[in-house]
């Protein structure tokens, strides 16, 4: 392969498979704990939510269809009556705190005014109502979250610039961690850093609370997180907060809070792999005057915890299709752990919102001699699928269309969707991401080379 | 508008492409938004199956919206034709589609002029039927083009086979325990004698479908698919067909009186002599199927009486329920179909066999339901398992909506005479279970329960502050004990006394597999 000097990018048909981004309900309804989720659109959403879904579908979960009939589309219902009637039932069956209309590609068609209906019941019915319109005629996956994420931010309080955030202070307590005392921005010693950083996307709570231990090492305190655990404690929003994703799919969310909310973005890496989390930790310090401290023992540390697993895919070659745009952050990691990127399909690139990503990425390749990968944006599976016979990667990550079928054809395969509801942000989880890289190319442990083909059959075509 | 958690029924374009997906070298495109091909995961997934699903979706976007298709859908089209060279490509349309009301008959014909392949649009509206009539419905229209075609191109034979035949009718991806009913339906009629003309739309070539009408009658396994295509057969081609499922002795044995009974409008003819069965099911009945035996035997007995409730799709439900009643003595409580557009047959094969009937397409009623009889088993379909799950009762899967645990490698067909001992053991382990879990309850329980994480302690106990105790409540309950237990260990080897946040994720940072 010949390797280019800067990172190509391309855009092919937009013939690929990936989730409908109405798939987001399933981890933001869990994340938030006091919200409901109906989403309106037809029985082709709902089935797709309860296939795609599988198993949480069961739990009695806070999200369900608002299915549209014949007289929805045709108008002979009345919408705003349809709606009031189906926001009742949620209200006395469940009493979220909130209401978040998920709009899919049915309500764009038949131009069904959520946003417009949604204040007026908001008023009558007295639970806020918030519109997110994820749908697949725009959007791709986790994209959904990020429609989601961008309304809320219109409906997190204004920051007072003295507020004196004393209930959180007392909350987080002192820390016990020694913190060294040559900070010379910290004027409160051992005190936290006010910094009014707010932290936003979606993750589990354990993740959390890990990135922001990550931070108060460095005595940086996060003033909140979008979206909060519950509706009512959204973060403070304004002038002189500083925002920060943890996800590299937010840009609406981004734009929102910059534009609208008129708060600074921290553009930085993302924290996935121990490379990243130390360059997002590296980016933020240097946005509050603080020099990092502890930051590379800590991340050499971790590398030399998962040294087995980096031996298992060192020199190996990996393709990714694309679906959840996830792909250039763990592909940077997949370098740095001695890969060789064949192609990064990606549904959406935006190359502001992950322009400190992209150069990581470069400065990585740089690093490990390896080649520059294409960025190949709306990728088209068929051609992909054809260029994957033709190089033969060790490993392809892909949805779970193609997982099979490429199997079939011996080519080792990860479903994407997993990176998306697994734990893989911050040092604590790269263990986590290389677990999952790694299983299906330790599968078989390669200690019997006469077994492995017995689970291979190659198939004509 | 209505609220929905769940649905049994899926939409009307996935009928489609089961049935598309289902024939050998036809490709379905749909006309949908991005994301709506979610049918080629479940396909690969619940099938396992070891080929691309032949559906791609020509992506309906903003551009779409504001200019219309145009020539993209036709392109598509074409763009398939040459690269899989496929002998029919049919053109699905969506819900949305549907709303855009855009001419997929316009674009099919101007695919047909540049296409190799044959083009037809599927004729199925999203808001009037549900994935099983527009199955039934796409496998009609299929076999009706081909077998017109053959009759204008005079490439036509009616000639009856030598031998008797027949053509089994609507076996499709992926349908519950259809590959294995497919085994047994070929291996049954074959033990009569009877050959197996065709069997659509599993695996077939359409240039085959030609010959559909040389078999001497039609089976229709399930009567949800494959009912359409077979009548279609009886009036235009005369053929006569058999509606009823095999599941069962009884109903098997039904099953073979009819084969008889129709081989015989042609065996004295074409054979020179009459056929009878007779013998046959007698001898499968006591030596081939287990369950004749079961029913009769102690184990059986135990369940006399025991109440179950039944819900699945209309054949299932019928066929389980009359097994349960009629062959094993058991109290059906209450036995209930979505499948609300066969009321009418459903009503008529369960009459008299259980307590009440309930047709609904809503899950909650039939949980309620569920919840108010209160019985020792469950027979229906994933959405009951669940149900049963949260109310403590044991449920067999009887049905579709299905579930990867519905594709078993092993061989477990419902149908015919070893369809009968796959039951008997599925009910039978149903109670069974329930009677298990039941009795260790009375004699104080499992003792598996609730086990804590041992004591490490020697001389000083670990404590743990009040957040690191409230953050393995976060974890998954499965993986609690070992993160606690690690963390305890990590602890002690560095001399920490209080466990904190902090120790918790350094101790997960250091620990090794």
């Amino acid at each position: 392969m010949k390797t280019p000097e800067t990172l190509a990018f391309e855009c092919e048909t937009g013939n690929y498979h990936t989730f409908c981004p109405i798939s987001c309900v399933a981890w933001l309804y869990q994340k938030i704990e006091d919200s409901f989720f109906p989403v309106v659109g037809t029985k082709t959403r709902g089935y797709f939510l309860q296939n795609a879904l599988g198993v949480t579908i069961f739990a009695e979960p806070r999200y369900a269809m608002a299915e549209l009939e014949e007289g929805d589309i045709s108008a002979q219902l009345n919408d705003q009556k349809e709606l009031e009637r189906i926001c009742l039932q949620i209200r006395d069956d469940r009493n979220p705190s909130v209401i978040i209309w998920i709009g899919t590609c049915t309500t764009e068609i038949v131009k069904m005014d959520l946003e417009g209906i949604a204040p007026k019941l908001e008023k009558q019915i007295g639970i806020p109502i918030v519109v997110a319109r994820a749908n697949g005629l725009d959007y791709a996956f986790t994209q959904g979250e990020d429609t989601a994420l961008a309304a809320m931010a219109h409906r997190c309080p204004e920051y007072i610039h003295c507020e004196t955030n004393r209930r959180r202070q007392d909350e987080i307590g002192r820390i016990g961690i020694q913190t060294t005392s040559d900070n010379k921005s910290t004027s409160q010693g051992s005190e936290l850093t006010r910094s009014n950083l707010v932290l936003f996307g979606s993750l589990p709570s354990s993740v959390a609370s890990q990135l922001n231990s990550e931070l108060k090492r460095q005595s940086i305190s996060v003033s909140g997180w979008l979206p909060s655990q519950k509706y009512d404690e959204l973060p403070g929003l304004g002038e002189g907060v500083y925002v920060c994703g943890v996800n590299p799919f937010l840009s609406r969310t981004a734009t929102t809070l910059m534009r609208r909310r008129k708060c600074q973005l921290v553009g930085a890496p993302l924290p996935i792999g121990p490379d990243g989390t130390r360059a997002w930790i590296e980016k933020i310090c240097s946005v509050f005057n603080i020099k990092p401290n502890g930051l590379e023992e800590r991340e050499s540390r971790i590398w030399k915890n998962i040294e087995d697993y980096i031996q298992v895919i060192t020199g190996k070659s990996v393709f990714f299709t694309g679906d959840n745009l996830l792909e250039i952050s763990m592909a940077r990691f997949s370098i740095r752990c001695g890969m060789i990127v064949y192609e990064i399909g990606i549904p959406y690139m935006d190359r502001r919102y992950q322009a400190a990503e992209l150069l990581l990425l470069q400065q990585t390749c740089v690093r490990m001699k390896a080649p520059l990968p294409r960025i190949v944006e709306k990728p088209d599976n068929y051609g992909q699928v054809q260029r994957m016979q033709e190089m033969k990667p060790h490993l392809a990550i892909t949805g779970m269309a193609h997982a099979n079928p490429l199997e079939a054809r011996n080519i080792d395969t990860k479903w994407s969707v997993e990176f998306t509801f697994a734990q893989i942000h911050g040092s604590s989880n790269a263990r986590d991401i290389l677990e999952l890289v790694t299983r299906p190319l330790r599968r078989g442990g390669g200690f019997t080379p006469g077994f492995r083909s017995l689970s291979k059959q190659t198939i004509g075509g | 508008m209505k609220l929905a958690y769940r649905m049994y029924a899926g939409p009307a374009h996935i009928g489609t492409l089961r049935v598309a997906s289902s024939f050998r070298n036809v490709h379905a495109i749909m006309h949908a938004p991005l994301g709506d091909d979610h049918f080629n995961v479940m396909r690969s997934m619940l099938e396992r199956e070891r080929d691309f699903t032949p559906v791609t979706a020509s992506v309906v976007d903003r551009h779409v919206l504001a200019r219309g298709s145009r020539d993209k859908v036709v392109s598509n089209i074409s763009r398939k034709g040459e690269e899989q060279r496929p002998d029919l490509i049919v053109s699905t349309p969506t819900c949305t589609s549907s709303i855009l009301q855009e001419d997929l008959q316009n674009f099919v014909d101007r695919a047909s002029l540049y296409s190799e392949s044959d083009v037809i649009p599927a004729d199925v509206n999203h808001y009037r039927v549900n994935e099983l009539q527009a199955s039934d419905k796409t496998l009609e229209q299929i076999v009706r083009h081909y077998l017109d075609r053959a009759r204008r191109e005079g490439m036509f034979n009616r000639s009856l086979t030598d031998a008797p035949s027949a053509n089994i009718t609507g076996i499709l991806t992926p349908g519950f325990h259809n590959q294995h009913d497919c085994r047994e339906l070929k291996r049954l009629p074959g033990e009569l004698g009877v050959l197996i003309n065709q069997i659509i739309p599993e695996g077939e070539f359409l240039k085959n479908l030609k010959d559909l009408p040389r078999a001497w009658f039609n089976t229709v396994p399930y009567r949800e698919m494959g009912l359409m295509s077979a009548t279609f057969l009886e009036k235009e081609y005369g053929m006569p067909y058999i509606s009823t499922t095999p599941i069962g002795i009884s109903n098997a044995a039904d099953f073979i009186t009819q084969v008889e009974k129709l081989l015989n409008l042609w065996a004295p003819v074409l054979l020179g002599r009459k056929l009878n069965y007779d013998l046959y099911v007698e001898n499968q009945t006591k030596f081939v199927s287990q369950a004749a035996w079961f029913s009769k035997s102690i184990d059986c007995q135990n369940l006399a009486g025991k109440e179950a409730a039944v819900s699945g799709d209309a054949t299932h439900a019928a066929s389980i329920t009359k097994i349960l009643a009629g062959e094993m003595g058991i109290r059906v409580s209450c036995s209930g179909t979505y499948c609300k557009h066969d009321v009418g047959r459903f009503n008529e094969q369960v009459q008299g066999l259980c307590d009440e009937v309930l047709i609904t397409e809503d899950h909650t009623e039939v949980g309620d339901t569920i919840a108010r009889i209160e019985p020792s088993a469950i027979f229906g379909t994933q959405m009951e398992r669940h149900i049963g799950k949260r109310i403590d009762i044991p449920c067999g899967v009887i049905s579709s909506p299905v579930h990867i645990q519905n594709f078993p490698p092993g061989y477990r067909p419902f149908l015919g005479y070893e369809g009968t001992n796959q039951i008997a053991d599925l009910i039978y382990n149903s109670f069974n279970l329930g009677m298990e879990d039941h009795s260790s309850d009375v004699f104080g329980g499992h003792d598996t329960k609730g086990i804590s994480t041992k004591s490490l302690s020697d001389k000083k106990n670990i404590d743990w502050s009040p957040e690191a105790e409230s953050e393995p409540k976060r974890i998954p309950g499965f993986v609690r004990g070992k993160i606690k237990r690690n963390t305890e260990v990590f602890a002690k080897q560095n001399n920490i006394s209080e466990v904190t946040i902090d120790v918790m994720y350094a101790a997960k940072e250091r620990s090794s597999p």
